[in-house]
């Protein structure tokens, strides 16, 4: 039986705890997004070395001798991914399944998951970084502009949630 | 003092795989893994999303800025993710509608996929083409995103009011987000009907939770903020030991030869008053008064300075400058160095014709008697090889570029 999730609040102060080390010890915040992206630039690498070393973004994670896995971030993620793992696991909630609203088909869920998907990454890059790496790392040191990327996400989800409340409805 | 410092590769990774698996289990535990749990967060039925990140990013707030305000963190080598308005604004808004169409975002999916959420999964994958669309695209947006970049650009900067103030506003937004929040829940998601649903806060376990924050609010706001002295007077002992055994102090031949060399960034900044400015001065210098170097925006630009780069500082003796590198230094400028002896020094080395050392004991007076302002118009102002042929002198100038971890997402 899964076990119920942590309260909110409890769950808060966890991860501004964990952010906190992660500020007080490496001095770097939380993220994912640019992780991904190494992963992304990394492939791309090992199929096709020569567009990673001639494309100018590309280049600069994965050109000539540098290896986009090699950074922390990168650990990160993995870490990321494992914690998760084993959260998972612990309260049983490792089940192969896929969390959608009443209403559609799995199959329309997965293609709304890799469409959200490719935006948010597009749309991360932009942002230079994501809701963690820019929104929670950045605002809780009152970087201005993760406030604005704050404001401006949230604001976006509410006033595009109505055009989508059918893929939602519960 | 942290953060840590010259962490090796391996501790540095390691370390972020555990502090990685710390994010990822809070995440799952918070109930992050699930896509419904997120979404309803925008039909105001399920605000966890809005609780969990606000908690984090007030608590991390609190103990970020009181462990600085005590000493234990150096806040200037934590890095601050750099502002650009618009592309974050554009940015933020494009994932705020990926958000509501994939119920995710990039750390969320990681841990909905941990899970073998197939929803995730899918996600994480969506997440790689966007990124691959975006750097075979990259030049179309190029200027667009890497224009108008404001770095460490605090609230504290955009409002000029102390830290306390900030976390005071913040906690209060908080406060009240949750509040509504909480309404919001009872209403939409539970459909309590709305004349069951209590307006006044009762847990009293949040009340006390939120009393203690604010209160530490109020102490740092009526602390205030650090001066330089005092954070000076904070930085270990190692820093005034530089000043004690003149690590720092650079003779004029090895500033003469790094003037020559084809070195990204040369900075040198003459603390003197005016006139003695225009009297003479080392070519390529740029006169900054003591009080308007540790004005805000000097700082700023210093700290911002590309890399590697070096700073120099000059006054007619080492007094000036050695103010001048306290204040720089404790702002958390690197690569900075003092004119060993300043300009009075600089002048008995590549002395001018005509101009004559004066007898006196005051080393922070100019010591040589100019009949005219030569300002940087005389070789020895840039003096080269053929007018002043190069002697020994002891290196001290190390490049090194400051790099600061940014974070995953950087």
């Amino acid at each position: 039986m899964e076990k119920r999730y942590i309260n909110p609040y409890v769950g808060g102060v966890v991860l501004g705890v964990v952010l906190f080390l992660s500020f007080f010890l490496t001095g770097g915040g939380l993220g994912a997004s640019g992780a991904i992206n190494r992963v992304q630039v990394g492939i791309v690498d090992l199929v096709a070395s020569f567009h990673v070393d001639t494309n100018i973004y590309l280049a600069k994670m994965g050109g000539g001798t540098l290896n986009a896995f090699d950074s922390a971030s990168i650990w990160m993620l993995l870490g990321t991914f494992l914690g998760g793992l084993i959260s998972g696991f612990f309260n049983k909630r490792l089940k192969i399944e896929t969390r959608k609203g009443e209403g559609i088909s799995n199959k329309t869920r997965w293609i709304m998951a890799f469409i959200g998907g490719a935006i948010m990454g597009f749309g991360a890059r932009f942002a230079k970084g994501c809701t963690s790496g820019q929104g929670l790392s950045g605002g809780a040191v009152m970087a201005v502009g993760s406030w604005v990327f704050m404001f401006s996400l949230f604001a976006a989800g509410y006033l595009f949630a109505y055009l989508f409340r059918k893929f939602w409805r519960v | 003092m942290f953060p840590l410092e010259s962490l090796g590769k391996f501790t540095l990774y390691l370390l972020s795989l555990f502090i990685g698996m710390g994010f990822g289990a809070v995440l799952e535990m918070s109930g992050f893994g699930d896509s419904r749990k997120l979404a309803g967060q925008f039909y105001l039925r399920d605000m966890t999303v809005v609780k969990v990140m606000f908690t984090g990013i007030i608590v991390a707030m609190t103990l970020i800025f009181f462990s600085s305000s005590v000493g234990l963190l150096d806040f200037d080598k934590v890095w601050v993710n750099p502002t650009f308005l618009l592309s974050v604004a554009v940015g933020g808004f494009i994932m705020g509608i990926g958000f509501i169409i994939g119920g995710f975002c990039p750390g969320t999916s990681i841990v909905a996929a941990s899970t073998f959420k197939l929803d995730g999964i899918f996600f994480v994958l969506g997440v790689l083409f966007g990124v691959t669309v975006y750097g075979e695209t990259y030049p179309l947006f190029q200027n667009f995103v890497e224009d108008g970049e404001i770095k460490r650009f605090l609230l504290t900067d955009l409002f000029s009011v102390s830290t306390g103030t900030i976390m005071l506003l913040v906690f209060l937004l908080a406060f009240i987000m949750f509040y509504f929040a909480e309404i919001a829940e009872s209403y939409f998601g539970k459909k309590t009907p709305w004349s069951e649903i209590s307006l006044i806060p009762k847990n009293k376990r949040k009340i006390a939770a939120a009393s203690v924050l604010i209160t530490i609010a109020f102490i740092m706001f009526f602390v205030g903020d650090l001066t330089p002295q005092q954070k000076w007077n904070r930085l270990s002992i190692n820093e005034q030991k530089q000043l004690d055994e003149r690590a720092v102090f650079v003779q004029a031949d090895e500033l003469r030869e790094l003037m020559f060399k084809d070195i990204a960034f040369l900075k040198i900044i003459d603390l003197r008053d005016e006139s003695d400015y225009n009297l003479f001065h080392i070519k390529n210098s740029k006169r900054v008064p003591l009080k308007q170097l540790s004005e805000k925006e000097s700082i700023l630009e210093l700290q911002q300075i590309p890399q590697p780069a070096v700073i120099f500082l000059v006054s007619n003796g080492e007094k000036l400058s050695s103010e001048g590198y306290k204040i720089l230094k404790s702002n958390g400028v690197t690569n900075l160095y003092i004119l060993d002896g300043g300009i009075n020094s600089w002048l008995s080395r590549y002395p001018i014709e005509g101009v004559n050392p004066i007898q006196s004991d005051n080393k922070e007076q100019l010591n040589y008697k100019f009949n005219v302002a030569i300002g940087s118009k005389y070789p020895s102002s840039f003096p080269n090889v053929e007018h002043f042929p190069a002697i020994e002198f002891t290196k001290k100038v190390k490049l090194k570029s400051k790099k600061l971890t940014s974070g995953g997402c950087g």
